[in-house]
């Protein structure tokens, strides 16, 4: 810049006032630039929040409803129970889907193609009959009369209704074909279609198809592992925790033990999965694919998590509370055990929620010691075969079907309910028993 | 379900000794009005004899069961004819018994049922039921034993609450070196699977080979039948994939924790901190299918709209998501040292008449830079060993390309896919799956040991 531009004429030889003005333009815009590249990160940040949540949100939010369909069906005695002996064995596996399959004929009569027949019967859900079974055999006189049953769809009717189907794409890309959108169309003329509340989604466990798949298998699964981490990683890090922060001696060998509780929170959650593979199912043969696997690993994965955050909440309290304890003639136990720790219980109750809330989300060790398995039954003890919410998650986000997506996003939702409940309880616990000194 | 049963027991067994221990000090005593006569509370004479009830059972019945499934199998393995396992290699006599034990659960079997195979599987219940019964009596006997031996021993000047307190301590000590023995466990395990892993391909060729397939054979004749294990590609990959996250974590990560401490409101930085920490909260699987389902067909969408061609699951979009995974751990841990950086330091500044941006850039963040290149580090290190993000949204394939959209594969992808589905200890396919853990394990310990002295060394010169 030149000199005539800050210096007027006449004017004695240039100050460093001048110089320093002459550059505070510069200076100022770069000083904006440098705010606005900060504020910038910040808005991403949050934008990235905001994206991922609706993201999810908008993908999930149509699987906590699913398509039924309103057929009249003949529970005819020829097929359900010929005998007429109504016995619970005849009726348990009697074949439903032929009376439903028979009612659509009578309502189509104007497919009769082999294979447009099977695309209309595919329009029933495989797993309607079940639900079938279930009403006659807890009312037998249902055999012989005319029903208006609300029956399960099949998933792709389900995504047609949901608005996840494209009906002006062309035909061949289409699952949904042209013939079927005209009988889905009569039945919608007819209100014999409607939406409703997914209650399978929360009662069954999981399934190959969609519409019969839920998440209840999984949400006990991970009840049982939590349960069972928990009963474990507490006591192991609170009494690890107070050994090491009040009464270890300071030599080499606590030394490395602290080095390595920091370090361990680090290590990668695979390897902890390697781990539990060797060691438990390979060593000491715990069953695989069990709750009880799955907790041991889970366990000394948050136990660094938890032994750190006990360990702050013991030193928040003030060396004076234990002074005056030992001066009354505790011991040092006693004092630990009956004044220390009720102070710290709070911190230490908050550090085990995010350490299980951790544990909750967790997937890739579990992926090792065989929580992957396809598992349709809910699991009822600590040793049965079961997967968790995320592996669920996991593997539904793998299914090529149109009905998974939204059900793998509910389920991500539901997960995402229960971290953030824990969250907000340790918060809470934080702001209700905080206390500074 | 019976050990359930028995443990519920044992509990029940330790509140009836504690009762018993109790009341035996207090009568020793000569009843509650002569109690200060007794050397602890009554309750320690109590925990006493519960601990005593407890213990030895307990570990009792963690070495049987711990045993018990080896000891069947061999006394099964022994009763079995001799034609059915003459000649016949440990491997297949393995799976024999695996057959065995699947019979008796009630699974299903691999091959058909023979008379003695029934006959063997039968032996197995019965001896699995006699165990079980046995260990029932023997740890409630020893219960019971602990129990009267505790008994025996309460009197009224018995150091009961020095025991019970050392017994405790001991307990503590045992807890604290969980961690220890959890680090020895990870090295141990790992070590050894690969070294037999070592045996059978030469470190040579898994460090420093570019050709990764691990397949095994069906058939000995078959077209390389051997698999190739040169890991070379993976590692190439783990690197692009956590270079993209660090490209899109650190300078997002970086300035938004500048300007939430040193620009922002109060208020907006007590909204906006928390709101991205959600980020770290979030569970990686929904990473995962958020970049699967979300980001990599949007990636590939864009870059088929500007004429690029973008594999489906390239490593842009799986290593953007990590990125974004990865946010609060730059931005938090920057926010710490940053926040540590003493205000004098600032005002020196400001009095120099620098604009806050040059304080920032020439006194804060230079002063401050020991702890952000750890917590840069950490990050990194959780980018190499992170997984689900990569197993949902990057590749199977083992390309070596620095095509960032291009399908790439990473350690962590192919221990995942190595060690799901069949499980055989002893193949090489399985045994890689070690060796590349024990790679990722020494990498993210090396840099967290750098990391976290650099941060602990940056701490101390500010306090």
């Amino acid at each position: 810049m030149s000199n005539e531009a800050v210096s007027g004429p006449g004017a004695p030889p240039r100050r460093a006032i001048d110089v320093v003005n002459a550059s505070l333009k510069r200076r100022y815009a770069k000083e904006r630039r440098f705010r606005f590249m900060g504020a910038t990160a910040v808005g991403l940040g949050l934008a990235f929040v905001v994206l991922l949540f609706a993201d999810i949100i908008g993908k999930g939010y149509t699987a906590f409803q699913q398509t039924y369909v309103r057929l009249p069906v003949t529970l005819t005695e020829d097929i359900l129970d010929p005998a007429g002996t109504r016995d619970p064995q005849t009726l348990a596996m009697a074949n439903y889907m032929a009376p439903i399959r028979k009612t659509l004929r009578e309502m189509y009569p104007e497919v009769t193609a082999r294979r447009d027949l099977r695309r209309l019967y595919s329009m029933i859900s495989v797993g309607a009959p079940q639900l079938v079974r279930e009403r006659v055999m807890a009312d037998p006189g249902l055999i012989g009369t005319t029903q208006e049953l609300w029956l399960l769809a099949d998933d792709d009717i389900d995504m047609l209704m949901k608005g996840h189907i494209d009906r002006d794409a062309p035909e061949g890309d289409r699952r949904v074909k042209d013939d079927m959108l005209l009988w889905v169309d009569r039945l919608l003329g007819q209100d014999r279609i409607e939406k409703r509340f997914n209650t399978i989604f929360f009662t069954h466990g999981t399934s190959r198809e969609p519409e019969l798949a839920g998440i209840a298998g999984a949400l006990m699964g991970s009840f049982y592992t939590l349960a069972l981490a928990l009963v474990l990683s507490f006591p192991i890090g609170v009494g690890a925790a107070i050994y090491l922060e009040e009464f270890a001696p300071k030599n080499r060998w606590t030394d490395l033990i602290e080095v390595n509780i920091n370090n361990l929170a680090a290590v990668p959650s695979i390897v902890f999965g390697l781990l539990g593979l060797a060691v438990f199912i390979g060593f000491f043969g715990v069953p695989r694919s069990t709750p009880l696997v799955a907790a041991l690993v889970l366990t000394l994965m948050t136990l660094p998590t938890i032994i750190i955050a006990s360990r702050a909440a013991l030193k928040s309290v003030p060396p004076s509370i234990r002074e005056a304890a030992l001066g009354v003639g505790a011991s040092p136990l006693q004092t630990q055990f009956h004044h220390v720790l009720p102070l710290a219980m709070p911190g230490m109750l908050t550090g085990t929620i995010i350490g299980m809330a951790q544990a909750l989300g967790e997937t890739a060790p579990l992926l090792m010691i065989g929580m992957i398995a396809f598992i349709v039954d809910v699991p009822g003890g600590f040793t049965d075969p079961s997967t968790v919410l995320p592996v669920q998650i996991f593997l539904w986000a793998d299914s090529p079907e149109r009905g998974f997506v939204e059900r793998t996003s509910a389920a991500i939702m539901v997960l995402l309910g229960f971290l953030f409940l824990m969250n907000l309880a340790a918060v809470l616990l934080r702001r209700r028993f905080e206390r500074r000194w | 379900m019976y050990a359930w049963t028995l443990i519920l027991l044992l509990l029940a067994l330790m509140a009836l000794a504690y009762h018993f221990g109790r009341r035996r000090a207090v009568a020793g005593a000569g009843g509650v009005a002569q109690i200060k006569t007794l050397h602890s509370l009554p309750a320690y004479y109590g925990l006493y004899a519960a601990l005593w009830a407890g213990i030895p059972a307990v570990l009792l019945m963690g070495l049987w069961i711990g045993a018990q499934d080896q000891i069947i199998t061999s006394l099964v393995t022994a009763s079995l004819p001799t034609e059915l396992v003459e000649g016949q290699s440990a491997g297949r006599v393995g799976l024999l018994v695996n057959d065995i034990k699947n019979l008796a659960t009630g699974n299903i079997v691999s091959t058909s049922v023979t008379p003695e195979i029934q006959a063997a599987a039968d032996q197995y219940l019965r001896l699995e039921r006699l165990s079980d019964r046995a260990m029932w009596l023997a740890v409630l006997a020893l219960a019971v034993g602990g129990m009267a031996f505790a008994w025996r021993r309460t009197e009224p000047r018995m150091r009961a609450r020095n025991r019970v307190e050392s017994i405790v301590m001991v307990i503590m000590i045992v807890f604290s070196s969980i961690a220890i023995m959890t680090t020895l466990g990870i090295v141990l395990s790992v070590l050894f699977e690969s070294l037999l892993f070592f045996q059978r391909v030469s470190p040579l060729e898994f460090f420093f080979g570019v050709d990764w397939s691990p397949q095994i054979a069906l058939r000995a004749d078959q077209v390389g039948a051997s698999g190739a294990f040169g890991a070379v590609p993976l590692f190439s990959g783990t690197l692009m994939v956590s270079v993209i996250a660090m490209l899109v974590a650190v300078p997002i990560g970086l300035m938004s924790a500048i300007y939430l401490s040193e620009y922002a409101p109060r208020n907006v930085r007590a909204v906006a901190k928390p709101v991205i920490e959600v980020l770290a909260g979030i569970p990686t699987v929904v990473y995962g299918f958020f970049a699967a389902l979300t980001v990599a067909p949007l990636v590939r969408d864009l870059g088929a709209a500007i004429g690029l061609e973008v594999a489906s699951e390239s490593a842009l979009a799986a290593g953007m998501v990590m990125g974004i995974m990865i946010i609060p751990f730059v931005s938090s841990l920057s926010d710490d040292v940053i926040n540590a950086v003493p205000q004098s330091m600032r005002d020196g500044s400001y009095a120099l008449g620098a604009t806050q941006s040059e304080t920032i850039r020439r006194v804060i963040v230079p002063a401050a830079l020991p702890g952000i290149v750890g917590g840069i580090l950490l990050a990194v290190s959780r980018a190499i060993g992170e997984t689900m993000i990569v197993v949902m949204a990057a590749g199977l394939a083992a390309n070596l390309t620095a095509n960032p959209l291009d399908s790439v594969t990473t350690v962590t992808v192919q221990i995942v896919t190595l060690l799901t589905g069949d499980q055989e200890f002893d193949s090489a396919k399985t045994l890689a799956a070690f060796a590349l853990g024990l790679t990722l394990f020494l990498v993210t310990l090396t840099l967290n040991v750098i990391a976290l002295s650099i941060v602990r060394k940056y701490r101390e010169q500010y306090e």
